[in-house]
């Protein structure tokens, strides 16, 4: 099984286009506990994506992954951008060497948040995109093959996201306000759960 | 002219990767390479990783290159950039943990005497040290 163009051109849009549509949201979280430029450089980097979006697609899957990794990295001008490029990089060298979509899912998806935990030089549970990419990543495992996983995974994303209200940050620029970011979602986990989102949406309408 | 270590200056704020240029510049002279850069790609407070590749670039010598960087973005996008320089190049570029002034006026202070990109980065981060 592969994963057709159409279908992998409709979720990069859908993806893209609800980050843009989220920017505002994500510069207001942003502006509590960082440097309020989330939303504007998520949104940069999309439209990039969004404007190559024909010649990515027109890639295979592990060169188009590393395509929209490479755009997020050249074009976002925050630390997400190397953050989420990262990301797809490492997804697309994963389908490179010999793991396939979707029967390996969770692999890649495992590739793809270890190359963010070493880029950030992070782990889960310090207020970062990775208080939701790891959650999913073990809901991707632990429900693989199960006919509720993406409702499954949805779930998880909107929980993991809430759970980082509570934590103190002691990454990023937010680490620089210490006990003052407790109380405020992560802006990075919300744009991750909003990304893990839109393509959750795609496939359901697709099923 | 014998080579020395090229300082490069990566701020979220293009005024702020000028002025620290403008005064290593006037410490050092003409003795070092130094090249800035900063803003997003639209030119707004941030950093942006094709111009961190042109001032590594523009600042090359075969000692290597130091980079001195502000707040967690520049770093990130300092590392990243690094990462994506031709492969024989990516091995002499350094990113210090140093504040970006005091860092930068001391880097091109120890690349003007002839030393290794080593020792350059050594003398940035005893900045950072307890």
């Amino acid at each position: 099984m592969s994963v057709p163009s159409e279908t992998f051109k409709s979720l990069v849009k859908a993806a893209a286009e609800q980050v843009i549509a989220s920017a505002p949201e994500l510069t207001s979280l942003d502006q509590a506990i960082g440097d309020g430029d989330h939303g504007t450089n998520m949104k940069r980097g999309c439209e990039a994506v969004l404007g190559k979006l024909d010649a990515i697609s027109a890639q295979p899957l592990d060169e188009a992954l590393k395509m929209i990794g490479k755009t997020l990295v050249m074009t976002v001008g925050g630390a997400s951008g190397p953050l989420y490029g990262s990301f797809f990089l490492a997804a697309g060298e994963a389908l490179s060497h010999d793991k396939h979509l979707p029967e390996d899912l969770a692999d890649v998806f495992s590739s793809a948040v270890n190359a963010v935990s070493a880029r950030g030089r992070s782990q889960v549970g310090e207020k970062t995109m990775l208080d939701v990419l790891v959650p999913v990543l073990e809901t991707l495992k632990t429900a693989a093959g199960q006919p509720d996983l993406i409702a499954r995974v949805r779930t998880t994303a909107t929980e993991a996201v809430e759970r980082t209200a509570p934590m103190q940050a002691t990454k990023g620029r937010a680490s620089f306000l210490g006990a003052r970011s407790v109380g405020h979602v992560d802006p990075g986990a919300r744009s991750s759960c909003v990304l893990v989102q839109a393509v959750c949406a795609g496939l359901e309408a697709r099923a | 002219m014998t080579d020395t270590v090229g300082i490069v200056i990566v701020s979220h704020s293009s005024d702020i990767a000028k002025g620290t240029a403008d005064m290593v510049r006037q410490m050092v002279g003409s003795e070092v390479k130094v090249a800035f850069c900063g803003g997003n790609p639209d030119g707004g407070l941030g950093t942006s990783v094709p111009l961190i590749i042109d001032a590594i670039n523009d600042a090359w010598s075969p000692k290597g290159v130091a980079v001195l960087v502000d707040l967690g973005g520049a770093e990130t996008n300092s590392e990243m950039a690094v990462e994506m320089l031709e492969p024989a190049r990516r091995d002499l570029v350094v990113v210090c943990n140093a504040p970006i002034v005091e860092g930068a006026v001391m880097a091109a202070t120890e690349a003007a005497g002839g030393s290794s990109l080593a020792q350059v980065k050594a003398v940035a981060e005893e900045l950072s040290a307890d």
